[in-house]
């Protein structure tokens, strides 16, 4: 096992660079809200790509949903796309089923996805990293299982169709050019992004933290330890939940792959190539992963995988911490005497 | 009835068998290095193409490919542990698990790229193929030949393991590193043999499980459970553990699919969370 003062989250925020001790400062730095416009750049500059801008999000907010369960409570999920798809299940059914409201689609969503997290919570605050592991796959397996063999519900290997989307707020269309899908998919992301950087900055984000750096060392100051970690995971399942549900309804479709492994490890992947415990990395990571997923994937898909694997492999040799780990250091470098922080 | 139930228990038991066999070099390094290897099914990967391309383009007899199975994926294996795994000893969980989540996905990109992405064709011997009779009952020739070769490889390693000098030596590294450093054993070296052993033996149940799990390059993940459960519900260091997971979870998958097929994999992944749940540190707990 490793030592308990040793970093157990790769990529954790390099602490030793900063050498006094600060609270986390949750107010808006100026590089963040450039960060925010940059979706709105892109509505301008590419108004043939919004369809996968709008996926680029859907999926950040989900990696965002894994980077506080990994990132922040140091939890090694295999199966985070069993919440993921029991959003999109959600959303999907209540659609074809004649509720096409999207907004209290999405709550329902949270609502069966985070109920369903907070039970498996239990079984997976248990163990430590294999059994966690094991069980965040096998439960991930299950649920594939169960919706493939559930063909008369869920449509099985054909996948969920028929699902009528309603207008957003009774108005606006979900068009074919996917300008409704943009902004709604960015407006649910920002408003839980807000959330979640909430979230991590306050104590309970504080603790977790805390958890992940030393789990031994937290009982003694009297933290619940697992308690912690199953609010933590809960609420990572109910977000992927609904970024399963956003998927769902702007495409109006729902497949049996979004319950599948590779979902769930390519997720693993965004997360570390943006870098983890840093909320923006999962953005960063999820932009930059189908950004050349659509490149090169174009040119050919076979060899996609390899390259992916090649990047994860050198990733963790050479390069902890990611995209914005990597930027970090490189500001740190170059003005040693301020610190740079981006989340 | 009676008759299917113990067809169903030898099929299980020949599978279950498969599984130990290519698992138990990942339950020894995990319990060795407290290496999270989900690559390990790669390996298997590895015998079995050897044993199919020997078999197809050479015309090698079935049984002259098995100890070059072994041999190959020994070597692959000593290689990657010498150049990569070695610096991930120390890395957290997660790293590794990313780390061999990479090489997997090499490994099926490569294969697909080498092979092809459909199943693998292998060709028995005609005195493997077809059913013996013993006691009255139709038993599978390949089956029981699998199970010979297993109860074969499991003697020779508990032998090893528990009587020669290397074996002490695994069995020193494994309880603990430090002392066994401070006892002038080269616990690196150690490493790399029991890694490339481990390999090997992933690879010999590669080659021999071409007719029984099949074989194509997505071999890595979609057996990847099956290898990690093994060893979770079985409990990482040991030989004995392995050993009896892989034969209950062998005759439960096996009796899964053939009594319920509705319900598919499903027996397995709720027999591997309940297990998980009663022995959260594996059904053999080995004592540090």
């Amino acid at each position: 096992m490793t030592p308990p003062l040793e970093s157990t989250g790769r990529g954790a925020p390099d602490t030793s660079v900063a050498t006094v001790p600060h609270l986390p400062n949750d107010r808006w730095k100026p590089l963040e809200i450039v960060f925010w416009l940059l979706p709105v750049v892109a509505w301008f500059l590419f108004p043939d790509h919004l369809v996968l801008v709008s996926q680029i999000m859907i999926v950040g907010l989900f990696a965002l949903s894994l980077d506080l369960v990994l990132g922040y409570a140091g939890i090694v999920s295999l199966g985070h796309a069993a919440f993921f798809g029991l959003g999109a299940y959600t959303a999907g059914l209540l659609s074809a089923h004649g509720w096409g409201e999207p907004v209290s689609g999405l709550f329902a969503a949270a609502l069966v996805a985070g109920v369903f997290g907070f039970v498996v919570s239990f079984l997976v605050v248990r163990g430590q990293d294999l059994a966690r592991l094991m069980v965040t796959l096998g439960i991930g397996l299950m649920l594939f299982e169960a919706a493939n063999k559930a063909a008369f519900i869920t449509g099985g290997v054909d996948g969920l169709s028929g699902m009528a989307t309603a207008p957003l707020f009774g108005t606006f269309e979900f068009d074919l050019y996917g300008k409704t899908a943009f902004w709604y998919s960015l407006g649910v992301l920002f408003l839980l992004f807000v959330f979640l950087r909430g979230v991590v900055n306050s104590p309970f984000g504080l603790s977790l933290r805390g958890i992940r750096e030393g789990g031994k060392r937290m009982p003694a100051i009297g933290t619940n330890v697992d308690r912690r970690l199953r609010a933590a995971y809960t609420v990572g399942a109910a977000i992927a939940g609904v970024a399963g549900a956003l998927l769902a309804q702007t495409t109006q479709f729902v497949g049996l792959d979004s319950l599948g492994f590779p979902r769930s490890a390519e997720l693993l992947i965004m997360l570390v190539l943006g870098g983890t415990g840093r909320l923006y990395g999962a953005l960063v990571g999820a932009a930059v992963f189908m950004v050349a997923q659509d490149y090169i994937s174009g040119l050919d898909p076979a060899y996609w995988q390899f390259y992916i694997g090649l990047l994860l492999v050198l990733i963790v040799l050479f390069a902890r911490g990611g995209i914005l780990g990597g930027l970090e250091k490189l500001v740190q470098r170059l003005k040693p005497s301020t610190r740079k922080e981006v989340a | 009835m009676i008759g299917n139930l113990v067809g169903v228990l030898f099929d299980g038991i020949a599978y279950g068998s498969l599984l130990f066999l290519i698992s138990v070099g990942l339950s020894v390094t995990m319990g060795m290095m407290n290496f999270i290897n989900l690559a390990h099914g790669a390996f298997a990967m590895v015998g079995g193409y050897v044993c199919v391309t020997l078999l197809s383009k050479l015309g090698l007899p079935f049984l002259a490919t098995l100890p070059l199975a072994f041999i190959v994926a020994a070597l692959a294996g000593l290689v990657l542990e010498r150049l990569l795994y070695r610096r991930l000893y120390r890395a957290p969980h997660l790293d590794q698990v990313l780390f061999s989540i990479g090489l997997t996905f090499m490994a099926v990109a490569g294969a697909t790229w080498l092979f092809g992405p459909t199943q693998q064709p292998v060709n028995l011997p005609d005195w493997l193929r077809g059913q013996v009779h013993v006691l009255g009952l139709d038993l599978g020739a390949y089956r029981l030949f699998l199970i010979g070769v297993v109860v074969l490889v499991t003697a020779a390693l508990v032998l090893l393991i528990e009587r020669t000098r290397f074996g002490a030596r695994i069995r020193a590294a494994v309880d603990n590193q430090t002392a066994a450093e401070g006892l002038g054993i080269n616990v690196s070296r150690v490493f790399s043999l029991t890694f490339a052993l481990g390999s090997g033996l992933a690879g010999l149940g590669g080659g021999l499980g071409i007719d029984v799990l099949g074989l194509d390059p997505s071999f890595p993940v979609k057996y990847m459970v099956y290898f990690l459960l093994v060893v979770a519900v079985g409990g990482a260091g040991s030989i004995k553990g392995p050993l009896i997971a892989a034969l209950i979870l062998g005759v439960f998958d096996v009796a899964g699919k053939y009594y319920v097929p509705e319900v598919g994999a499903f027996v397995i992944y709720t027999l591997m969370v309940v297990l998980l749940i009663l022995f959260p540190f594996g059904l053999v707990r080995r004592k540090a």
